[in-house]
């Protein structure tokens, strides 16, 4: 068979057969990859995204620090039961401005895209203080450490400096403000002109109203904690898109 | 030719061992800037981890070249292989400590009231699972495949190693990645991308050592004394080129500063999720698949002395296999917010991929033609045979749980985890055994392993316990995946998802068994081929034969 004895090239030709085996292995990617970053509806086009707060993105850095990814997704399918149980099924657009993603692989426990808001605050403290406190068959690791460690955000301009580079549209006043803005909101009623200033800037890039909680998440006016950071990205997951505005059969959302 | 030949073949290695000292030393100088300008903690006790083990290195290098004189340690006459024997050694280390940090957090979710610790958050199951990931996959993994690609690639080219001093810093380097990545994760240091977790200088790192890697192997290539490339290279070869590609793309990054550990992913969201699975699925492809068919390729033919059952199978799957491995990457993605027509791919080529790999398993399989005796007779052969088994079971579970309404019920639940165990531990793991129980007695010129009943010993119990842990496992993930789609008769659902988790816990005490005794098998094999490298018991030479046995390196060997 003559395709088999062409093979015999391949086989005295080590650099032939690099290259071969480079172009062979880069096919599938490009076809399936290339086309994400060009084809326009591959986002859907929705109300309510905005950057992650100072905040937020603070705390989601500790998430992501914790590997809390490893147990719990983001990402609800559109499935009866899991719409049901976990809330509307998850759009490209929420995770959009997600360097990197966090939808997960495995739910040893349930999923977070829509935990936002769906307990107190204080649920999610005494939740991630000892878990077996509120559920008592949980099997999470605690998080209690976290209460007690200061969080640390002198280069938080940086990090959404970063972030204005890869594509997410921080204006420079939201960078300006970048530590104001962290602490307003973990310290109702300290400072009301850095909340008002705050809740303007994002609700702003949002482009609707109360996208943006104020709260002393970790019950400890005294210090802003990585307990503060996380919780507040806890509870704004998944609470960004506006869905009374998004129609689920509008042939640009058919994907 | 008026050149002084001892000079000139001295400048030769004297030149691989500069070279590489002067990477290292630039790499030294560089932790050490770092080190004193850290912006956080993490960085800096990763810089002076880095600049602790590069001076050892150089410094202990540079004693080493003092003692040479005009010996050539590269002696071209002569494998090399002492850096094999290293190899055999991190594979075993590693895979024994991988081993029980799975172990340890199997017993995390079975126990969680004695074996979390509330104030030490680096005991926690987020940093410890990606502790066990990656030392089992690359620690142990990836030290199996530098070792056995050395050995193989030099015997089946009739030459030495190329690059001289180069190998070594291919050794070392990966290893220093290796701890990099480990002592990162205890201390926070991710980037939450699963099997590529290590933050942006921990890939800068090992993407040098992955391009000395390929030249070393390429080099090698190139001067060999047969004219043909021999299978199992072509396979190495494929790991080696696309982990390359894999590597650099998906850990594509901006750091946030020069001096701190955090950095950005490039892309975000869904074109994000993309990469990382076209990456995470080919990991599995090309580090725990072709790379592993390497050594299948050399070690079952030289075991039971028999030619690779057929050559123009060999090669239709092997294009076939790294062609549509890629393209599978999308099936980790169902019913996500991933468009469909890339999940429609991404299932499609999956399901294609099941024939390529079966061929894969063929081939193994059908070598004993003639042979079929030393299943009975030899455990190690038994042990790669059955290796094989798993791989042809998982590459055809594989394409099952890639169709959509399948992964509907088997994502997310503990089918994934029993499904990778079976591929993991059965594939993989027991063909590296069975290459490391070959290799010793070769490397270390033994005439056969310290204990064959303890090959047998291994080899029923980390079998019992294979099959402890993927029962377990597929009985929990089917049921967690029944329970939460559940509904009662007034059209609710019928389980909070606590009580899904609940239902596990019999199941996780089994896997955590199983666990147990795959552990107890790894370390019965340390335990053997330590007592096999120092020629006790079986592997002791016989009285007549010494004087026959080469003091040096062994010579270069004809050709398979």
């Amino acid at each position: 068979m003559s395709l088999f004895n062409r093979h015999a090239t391949l086989e005295r030709h080590s650099l032939l057969l690099t290259v071969g085996i480079l172009v062979v292995v880069a096919i599938g990617g490009l076809v399936e990859i290339a086309p994400l970053f060009y084809l326009e509806n591959t986002i859907e086009k929705v109300q309510g995204m905005r950057p992650y707060t100072p905040l937020e993105l603070k705390g989601r850095n500790i998430y992501i620090r914790e590997g809390c990814y490893v147990c719990h997704s983001q990402m609800v399918r559109p499935l009866r039961d899991e719409v049901e149980r976990y809330g509307h099924y998850s759009l490209a657009a929420e995770s959009m401005y997600d360097h990197p993603f966090q939808w997960g692989s495995k739910r040893t426990g349930p999923d977070l895209a829509r935990v936002g808001g769906k307990f107190s605050d204080s649920w999610q403290l005494d939740h991630l203080m000892d878990p077996r406190s509120v559920v008592p068959d949980s099997i999470m690791p605690p998080y209690a450490f976290l209460a007690k460690k200061t969080l640390k955000f002198e280069g938080i301009e940086d990090d959404l400096k970063t972030q204005r580079l890869i594509g997410v549209p921080y204006t420079d006043d939201m960078i300006a403000n970048a530590k104001s803005d962290l602490i307003a909101q973990a310290s109702p009623n300290a400072d009301y002109d850095a909340e008002d200033a705050l809740v303007a800037r994002y609700e702003a890039a949002s482009g609707r109203k109360g996208t943006l909680r104020i709260s002393d998440y970790d019950q400890n006016p005294a210090e802003i904690t990585e307990m503060d950071a996380l919780i507040a990205y806890l509870q704004m997951t998944g609470t960004l898109v506006d869905f009374s505005t998004y129609e689920a059969g509008d042939l640009n959302n058919r994907r | 030719m008026t050149a002084n030949p001892i000079t000139s073949r001295r400048a030769s290695f004297s030149f691989s061992i500069a070279s590489v000292c002067l990477l290292v030393g630039i790499v030294a100088l560089g932790a050490l800037f770092i080190a004193a300008n850290a912006a956080d903690p993490m960085m800096g006790a990763h810089a002076w981890i880095f600049f602790f083990l590069t001076t050892t290195g150089l410094l202990f290098t540079g004693f080493w070249a003092g003692t040479l004189k005009d010996r050539n340690p590269f002696e071209p006459a002569f494998y090399e292989d002492t850096i094999v024997k290293f190899g055999v050694a991190a594979a075993m280390f590693w895979g024994i400590a991988g081993f029980l940090v799975g172990l340890i957090i199997a017993l995390q979710l079975t126990f969680p009231g004695v074996f979390y610790f509330p104030e030490l958050g680096w005991t926690n199951f987020g940093r410890l699972r990606p502790l066990h990931t990656s030392a089992v996959i690359f620690a142990f993994g990836g030290n199996v495949l530098i070792a056995t690609s050395f050995y193989v690639v030099q015997r089946t080219c009739r030459t030495r190693l190329a690059g001289g001093m180069w190998p070594w810093f291919v050794f070392w380097g990966f290893n220093l990645f290796i701890v990099i990545a480990g002592t990162g994760y205890l201390l926070g240091v991710t980037q939450s991308k699963e099997y590529a977790e290590p933050e942006w200088y921990a890939d800068l790192w090992l993407t040098i050592v992955w391009v000395a890697y390929l030249i070393v192997f390429l080099g090698t290539l190139w001067k060999r004394k047969e004219p043909h490339i021999y299978v199992a290279n072509w396979f190495y070869l494929s790991f080696i080129v696309t982990i390359a590609m894999l590597h650099i793309v998906n850990n594509l990054a901006v750091p946030v500063n020069l001096t701190g550990s955090k950095s950005y992913q490039l892309f975000a969201g869904v074109q994000d999720a993309l990469t990382q699975w076209w990456y995470g699925h080919n990991a599995v492809g090309f580090f725990l698949t072709t790379g592993f068919l390497a050594i299948m390729y050399y070690f079952i033919p030289k075991r039971v002395n028999r030619p690779v059952y057929s050559y123009r199978l060999s090669i239709v799957h092997f294009w076939s296999l790294i062609f549509i491995y890629i393209w599978a990457g999308p099936h980790h993605l169902h019913y996500t917010a991933l468009p469909q027509w890339a999940q429609t791919l991404g299932m499609v080529f999956s399901i294609m991929l099941w024939m390529p790999s079966w061929g894969g398993m063929i081939n193994g399989v059908m070598t004993l033609s003639g042979a079929w005796d030393k299943l009975r007779t030899d455990p190690v052969v038994r042990m790669m045979i059955v290796a094989l088994a798993f791989y042809g079971m998982s590459t055809f579970e594989g394409p099952l749980m890639s169709v959509r309404a399948v992964n509907s019920l088997s994502h997310y639940t503990e089918w994934g985890i029993a499904h990778v165990h079976s591929g993991s531990m059965g594939w993989v793991g027991f063909i590296s055994f069975g290459a490391l129980y070959c290799l010793t007695p070769w490397l270390w010129k033994r005439k056969a392993l310290y204990s064959k009943a303890l090959v047998e010993w291994h080899f029923w119990i980390a079998t019992i316990g294979i099959l402890f842990y993927i029962v377990a496992m597929y009985v929990a993930g089917i049921t967690e995946g029944f329970m939460w789609r559940a509904y009662n008769e007034f059209g609710f659902l019928e389980y909070a998802f606590i009580e899904t988790v609940k239902a596990k816990h019999i199941m996780y005490m089994i896997r955590a068994l199983g666990g147990a005794l795959y552990l107890t098998g790894a370390l019965l094999m340390a335990y053997n081929l330590v007592r096999t490298a120092l020629g006790h018991g079986e592997a002791r030479d016989d009285e007549a034969t010494p004087a026959s046995l080469p003091v040096q390196s062994p010579t270069l060997q004809p050709a398979e």
